[in-house]
């Protein structure tokens, strides 16, 4: 089984993932939001009031994560679903964790040797803003920031081996 | 032609995404059955007869592999078909689902039209 070295060793650095990462959230958004995200002008740091994570793991152990505020969590659920926004309710977590979970799937689908030597976890969603979110290991990590019908979302994968 | 679903997802908002998708795509749906992992899904097929399953992989408790490994063993599901609708790319998992009978594969994210080339040709026996 490849490392997480040895597969940058044949896709290139991290920084030639980033691309595949805003790719990968791009097509998510495209095809199950039907919405365009948009690079913004400066980049803004959302209220992570809705953070989803999903784990991975084998080839490529880390976690992917997607963190906005509540008003873009709960317009990407009414998208989702087809609904109007006001009928939004307890399926926020829901569907920000499908959203994570797709994003990360995408992701690693479009890395050679990826789709088939790493799982994801379920999705985990925090909600609320006051925390910490602390990692043990020392790893580099990616992060895209994009722009929601005008609102900031950040897309960040740590790496931990 | 009027047909009835069962759609095996564990997030109920992907559940709601797919009935969508395939309505968009034309099916007449008469009637949609949910279930958020495999063993709850054998237990509706014991109550309930279904013209075709969608169906997760990654799910808690029972997963979409197991599922179709074990659908066997539920009379009412005797060729019924199945598709699987799943993040996972990979090919063994692809492999893995269509030597258990899976007939289509369809990777998230996806659209309705994608759902359409799938689902149809299924229903339609020729796939």
């Amino acid at each position: 089984m490849k490392s997480a070295n040895e597969l940058l060793a044949g896709n290139g650095s991290h920084e030639t993932w980033t691309p595949l990462l805003e790719m990968a959230t791009r097509e998510v958004f495209e095809l199950m939001l039907g919405c365009q995200l948009a690079v913004p002008a400066i980049a803004e740091e959302p209220i992570p009031e809705v953070t989803a994570m999903v784990g991975l793991a084998g080839q490529l152990c880390g976690v992917l994560s997607v963190r906005c505020d509540n008003k873009a969590a709960a317009l990407m659920t009414s998208k989702m679903l087809g609904v109007e926004l006001d009928k939004v309710g307890a399926e926020v977590s829901d569907a920000l964790g499908e959203v994570c979970n797709m994003v990360a799937g995408n992701f690693k689908n479009k890395i050679a040797g990826l789709a088939e030597g790493c799982l994801l976890s379920p999705p985990t969603v925090v909600t609320g803003s006051d925390y910490n979110l602390h990692s043990l290991a020392e790893s580099p990590g990616l992060e895209i920031r994009l722009l929601f019908e005008r609102m900031p979302v950040v897309i960040s994968l740590q790496i931990h081996s | 032609m009027p047909i009835s679903a069962l759609i095996v997802d564990d997030s109920s908002v992907m559940r709601k995404i797919v009935e969508r998708s395939l309505r968009q795509a034309g099916l007449d749906l008469t009637k949609v059955f949910e279930a958020g992992n495999g063993a709850e899904a054998l237990v509706v097929l014991q109550e309930n007869l279904v013209d075709l399953i969608l169906c997760d992989i990654n799910m808690p408790v029972m997963d979409g592999l197991e599922f179709i490994k074990q659908l066997p063993t539920v009379a009412n599901a005797k060729g019924v078909p199945v598709v699987m609708i799943t993040t996972e790319g990979s090919e063994s998992h692809v492999v893995e689902a269509l030597s258990h009978g899976a007939r289509g594969y369809i990777r998230k994210p996806f659209t309705a039209e994608q759902v359409k080339e799938h689902v149809v040709p299924v229903l339609e026996g020729k796939s």
